[in-house]
């Protein structure tokens, strides 16, 4: 090895060693003073540049180990294991003195960096969707998972598509239900905003074959002054099922499934007789709270056997039901909103709570 | 609808056994819904009958007197009242120590201003008896009522219960007490039945009235009698008692009399003074358009050929038939003999009529629903038997019928199976039928196999009944209508329940799921929802925008009559009042409909004409197919609809909308979208423009708008900071997304990227989008990201000119790039950009060339991120 090295390093080997023993003075010598220099270091770099200095290729250290070559060969591994153990020794002083400095190193580095993480600055906004959304998000999602897909409707519609084919002829008395407003399109009173998403019911029903499984969401619209309980809008969602062999107790037991899912455990449900021109059986449908008392819902029941004509579909072969109720409410509900304007005011400090 | 548990037991005298809560239950299950049931005459425990001995004033209190009182027991009880309306002798009602009184008041001896009060004495408020009353004056009992005995014996008024009922338009027989009886009676098993009037008839036969009916489908019968001996007086105690409580005021015993037949029956009678009735001759037939008639409250009326008349021998009008009497004929304290009529009306006249004039009654509501072409006669004579007892009038012999067109109705055919199948029942033929009989329904067999057929079941299969409708349910015509009934009577709450199967997979649709992204996006860009009114007023309108504008025809207000066509309004409105509280970073978006006759052609897009906005899935074929199916176009046609995505940033600038609307659509995955600077109406003439997408076209089509809210606009709402805005129409956006190629995944390069940086000085007319894209171009295809990252104006270059520098990353997936390839695209970029007359900054922007693999990033903490 000896040869390769001097060789490499020429220059280097002028250190010379007359004996092992003085070799092994020297050595000693070199491990006193590299204490020393380890000791005297006060960082890291300058204990690199130490390091250098005590076992580097220009070292005293690496001078003496090239001089074992013109040793004796039976003195040749005495003298080397004196190198070794010198450097080993000198490399463990290193190696400790490296550790503690950086550790100081990196103490006084992190304090450098300290962040407090209550020095919060700016506002916290995020976006919010509004809880008519959130709660109509909730609903079709529901349904959804019972089979279910989501249609809707334009919010003008045709006299025809809002009561004539809904089983309200003209002239009928429950059109007067309704506080219907009108548009100046077409024949006086032939178009108007939507007073209920059941024609979403008559546009689906006439466009496609049954079964049919849709609610339909939406607003809907009535001449009313508002106030803490009336809007002039509103959000509705309808449900509409028709298939074979449909009955009220599919309609009674689609309520209760929305019922528990939507309102949790313990909630229950019940229709009673109602009355509307395009559904017969009628139903409201009332939700039980776990206390005991009722909180009135919507309108439901089995559709009528001339809404089923009037939009083509057999009511001999095909049933079904459909039902309907308000989201606003719900949301209300959900949320404790007790005034419906506060819904539609856009007040940033209402949006934001939700 | 009120109706009292005693007049209920009138009919069906087993109903006054039942528990009242029990009795509310079936009402409620039977579809006449309880609003309210109020437990009357439970005010009375401890309140006593007691006779004033003398009243003398509180020696420390004007407000207050003292009463001497005997409750029967022989000695005087001071008591301190707040009313003076009594006098000595008076009997009175005295709530004693531990009554409960007036909705909880605990009584005990206590004293007042330092004088002893043994009870209180009452008012009817304070008794809960249904008396309208406002004054605070004490009950004034009978004088025959017995000292110490309980009032309510003075006053004839056990215990009742009062039902609020909620009557749906389809149930006229449940307009009146009777037909409320036989619905529970039905229910509960027990017998019902409508007691025949006791009534004597008195001295000759009465004058022929001779009665036409002009309008025979208007008109189905007309009934009249007449009563003599007629003195219109107050009606007794226990009458005006009983109208009270049922929710009518007390007029006179000939109108009060009229009312109680009509709560009890259901027909509303009319009594006119006979001798104002020329030649006996009566006649109905429809007004004359123009016509004039007085009505009982003294208005003067005109008419039009829609509204029914009765008139006299002159053809002259007496009574707008079934709506109100006339003033001409009024029973008044002269009237000596009158004649009572009980007609039946067409409802949907009566209803019109009504409407039109505001007059809706009690009377016309009964008409409207449809009266019982049956019960007049019996509620004449019920009329006369308690204007008999009531010492009123008394009546005549001789009855006048006249009849309109007959609608006879038939028997309905109804399959037994078919019921069962729409109630999810399995009742036997003959549960049906004990279920209807109750209601007045005659059921026989109209063939179909017998019940005892051996088919394994409920020995219906095929059974079919023939069942006939009663007089009184004129809503019943058809097989539904029983199958309902036979429903309500079994009780909805019996059915059981059960959640369908079918064949269908619930989901969203591709373009319902990328609206929901879209939203959550824009909540994720720290956007919040709102919702506007979509009613704008007049004055709200842009003057180009009034001709296409769809308004309402019958608006409550005009600041709510015409439908938006856009967003902007109602958003700029909310921008307005969120500044108005000092809130002024708003950053809102609302999705919704808007209308148009003809919406400007940056919002047109393909939307199908007629029926737009219903981009959702089903719907958006439910509207084309409808339109053309035949069936649906006796819908007509309809305006201009679409659903609009608007986003407003309060105190921002354009940029920052431009950015909002980038970001929504690359996280829609909409690829090319982009802007184009244009002046658009309403928006800041220099800070606006056109939002781009699909720009594989060569120009991109537009699809809405952006800018600056006009500042002008701005100052009118009193905002002070800039408003950034855009709107655009989100169906079209969608659709765009979906008919882009699906995303397919590209595997990241495994070869080094090369960035260059290139700075030009551009003028101020040109877009950088429009360098960007020459740029992006000229990059050639190795060009896998292209960025603006500085825009620099100001000491260093001259007027008119901006420098823009651009990042441009240059990627290969198959090796790396060569410094040369590089140099090159950047060579064509320079060129291509000086052939638009634009050269790279001088001096500073030196274009650098580095590589990605030599990026380092030491360890540097000292900016803030």
């Amino acid at each position: 090895m000896s040869a390769e090295f001097k060789d490499e390093f020429p220059n280097e080997a002028q250190a010379k060693a007359t004996s092992v023993d003085d070799l092994k003075a020297q050595l000693g010598e070199i491990v006193v003073a590299a204490r020393a220099a380890v000791a005297e270091a006060t960082s890291t770099d300058a204990l690199a540049e130490t390091k250098a200095e005590l076992l580097g290729r220009s070292s005293h250290l690496a001078a003496l180990r090239s001089a074992i070559g013109s040793f004796n060969t039976d003195d040749r591994p005495e003298a080397g294991r004196a190198c070794n153990e010198a450097t080993d020794e000198i490399t463990t002083l290193m190696d400790a003195r490296h550790n503690e400095l950086a550790q100081v190193e990196r103490t006084a580095l992190l304090q450098t960096e300290r962040a407090d993480l209550t020095e919060i600055i700016g506002d916290l906004t995020v976006g919010h969707s509004h809880i008519i959304t959130q709660t109509r998000r909730t609903l079709e999602d529901l349904f959804v998972g019972m089979g279910y897909t989501v249609a809707d409707g334009p919010e003008i519609d045709t006299e025809w598509h809002n009561f004539t084919a809904l089983n309200f002829p003209l002239g009928h008395p429950a059109r007067d239900m309704y506080d219907t407003l009108y548009v100046n399109w077409g024949k006086a009173m032939s178009t108007m905003l939507r007073t209920h998403t059941s024609p979403v019911q008559v546009r689906t029903m006439t466009s496609q074959p049954p079964p049919i499984a849709v609610v339909a969401p939406g607003r809907c619209f009535r001449r009313d002054t508002a106030d803490a309980t009336h809007m002039p809008v509103f959000h509705q969602i309808e449900g509409l099922l028709i298939d074979r062999n449909i009955n009220l107790g599919h309609l009674a037991g689609t309520i209760e499934a929305f019922t528990t899912a939507f309102f949790g455990e313990g909630f229950s449900s019940r229709l009673r007789p109602s009355y509307f021109p395009f559904t017969e059986p009628s139903a409201e449908f009332d939700i039980q709270r776990p206390d005991g008392s009722w909180l009135e819902l919507g309108g439901c029941g089995m559709v009528h056997p001339n809404v089923l004509e009037a939009c083509g579909i057999d009511p001999e072969e095909w049933t079904g039901f459909a039902f309907g109720f308000g989201i606003d409410r719900l949301a209300m509900i959900r949320y404790g909103v007790d005034d419906l304007r506060d819904l539609w005011l856009g007040d940033m400090r209402f949006l934001r709570q939700f | 609808m009120k109706v009292l548990l005693s007049l209920l037991g009138n009919f069906a005298g087993d109903l006054l056994e039942q528990d009242p809560n029990t009795l509310s239950e079936h009402l409620s299950d039977l579809g006449l819904s309880v609003e309210e049931m109020v437990i009357l005459g439970a005010a009375f425990n401890g309140v006593v009958v007691a006779k004033v001995l003398d009243l003398r004033p509180h020696p420390d209190a004007d407000r207050i007197q003292l009463v001497d009182v005997d409750d029967g027991s022989g000695t005087a009880r001071q008591v301190c009242c707040g009313a003076f309306n009594m006098q000595v002798g008076d009997l009175v009602p005295l709530a004693t120590d531990g009554a409960v009184v007036g909705g909880g008041l605990k009584i005990k001896h206590r004293k007042l201003r330092g004088e002893w009060s043994e009870g209180m004495l009452c008012s009817a408020e304070e008794l809960e008896l249904p008396i309208d009353n406002t004054e605070p004056e004490i009950l004034i009992l009978p004088g025959t009522a017995e000292l110490g005995s309980n009032v309510s014996e003075a006053l004839d008024l056990k215990h009742d219960v009062l039902f609020d009922l909620e009557v749906n338009p389809n149930r006229p027989d449940a307009m009146s007490v009777a037909g409320v009886a036989r619905d529970l009676a039905a229910r509960l098993g027990l017998s019902f039945s409508i007691p025949v009037p006791n009534v004597v008839e008195i001295g000759e036969v009465a004058e022929q009235v001779s009665i036409t009916i002009d309008e025979p489908d208007f008109c189905r019968h007309f009934t009249v009698r007449t009563m003599r001996d007629v003195k219109v007086e107050s009606s007794p105690v226990w009458l005006a008692k009983q109208l009270l409580a049922l929710g009518m005021r007390p007029v006179n015993s000939i109108v009060d009399i009229s009312n109680f037949v009509m709560l009890e029956l259901g027909q509303p009678t009319h009594a006119f003074d006979l001798d104002y009735i020329n030649n006996n001759t009566l006649a109905v037939r429809m007004a004359r358009e123009g016509e004039q008639l007085v009505t009982l409250d003294g208005e003067t009326r005109t008419l039009s050929a829609q509204d029914g008349l009765i008139v006299g021998s002159q053809d002259e009008p007496l009574s707008l038939a079934g709506v109100m009497g006339g003033a001409s004929t009024e029973i008044s304290e002269s009237t000596t003999t009158a004649l009572i009529e009980a007609a039946w009306w067409d409802p949907m006249t009566i209803s019109r009529t009504s409407r039109r004039l505001g007059l809706r009654s009690e009377a016309s509501a009964r008409f409207e629903r449809g009266v019982d072409p049956e019960i007049a006669e019996m509620a004449l004579l019920r009329f006369a038997e308690l204007a008999t007892q009531v010492g009123t009038a008394s009546l005549a012999p001789g009855t006048v019928i006249a009849k309109g067109s007959e609608r006879p109705s038939l028997p309905v055919r109804v399959r037994v199976d078919r019921v069962n199948a729409t109630l999810g029942t399995e009742l036997a033929k003959e549960k049906m039928v004990e279920l209807l009989e109750p209601m007045g329904f005659e059921v026989g067999d109209s063939g179909g196999a017998e019940s005892s057929a051996s088919d394994g079941g409920n020995g219906n299969t095929g059974a079919i009944l023939s069942v006939s409708i009663p007089s009184w349910r004129l809503d019943c015509a058809t097989e539904i209508d029983i199958t309902e009934e036979v429903g309500r009577a079994y009780g909805y709450s019996r059915i059981a329940k059960v959640v369908p199967l079918f064949d269908q997979r619930g989901g969203l649709s591709p373009s319902q799921q990328l609206r929901r992204k879209a939203a959550d996006m824009l909540v994720g860009m720290g956007l919040s929802e709102v919702m506007s009114l979509p009613f704008l007023a007049p004055q709200d309108l842009r003057d180009e925008d009034h001709s296409n504008a769809i308004l309402l025809t019958n608006p409550l207000v005009s600041e709510e009559s015409v439908m938006r066509q856009s967003l902007r309004e109602g958003m700029t409105k909310i921008a307005a009042y969120n500044h108005a509280r000092r809130i002024a970073d708003a950053r809102i978006f609302e999705i919704g409909h808007v209308f148009s006759a003809e919406f400007p052609q940056i919002f047109a897009g393909d939307i199908q004409k007629g029926n737009t906005g219903t981009s959702g899935g089903t719907s958006s074929n439910t509207a084309e197919k409808t339109n053309t199916s035949g069936k649906g176009s006796e819908g007509g046609s309809l305006p201009q609809e679409s659903e609009h995505l608007g986003v407003l940033l309060c105190g921002a600038e354009v940029g920052d909308a431009v950015r909002v609307w980038l970001r929504l659509c690359r996280s829609l995955g909409l690829t090319g979208a982009s802007v184009r600077n244009s002046e658009q109406p309403g928006l800041h003439p220099t800070r606006s423009g056109e939002l781009l997408i699909d720009a594989s076209h060569k120009e991109g089509s537009p699809v809405g708008v952006i800018g600056e809210i006009d500042p002008q606009v701005l100052e009118k709402h009193d905002i002070s900071s800039p408003v950034a805005y855009f709107e655009t129409n989100l169906n079209q956006v969608l659709a765009t997304r979906k008919q882009q190629e699906a995303l397919r995944y590209v595997s990241p390069t495994k070869f080094p990227s090369s960035d260059i940086d290139l700075a030009f000085v551009v003028p101020e007319e040109m877009a950088a989008g429009d360098l960007k894209a020459v740029l992006a171009n000229a990059a050639g295809e190795c060009l896998t990201g292209i960025t603006l990252f500085d825009i620099y104006r100001g000491e260093q270059l001259r007027e008119g000119v901006r420098s823009l520098a651009f990042r441009l990353r240059f990627e290969a997936s198959d090796r790396t790039l060569t410094d040369e390839e590089v140099a090159e695209a950047r060579l064509r970029c320079i060129e291509a950009a000086k052939e638009m007359g634009v050269s790279l900054r001088e001096g500073s922007a030196e274009s650098k060339l580095h590589y990605s693999n030599d990026i380092k990033k030491p360890r540097k903490r000292s900016c803030r991120l």
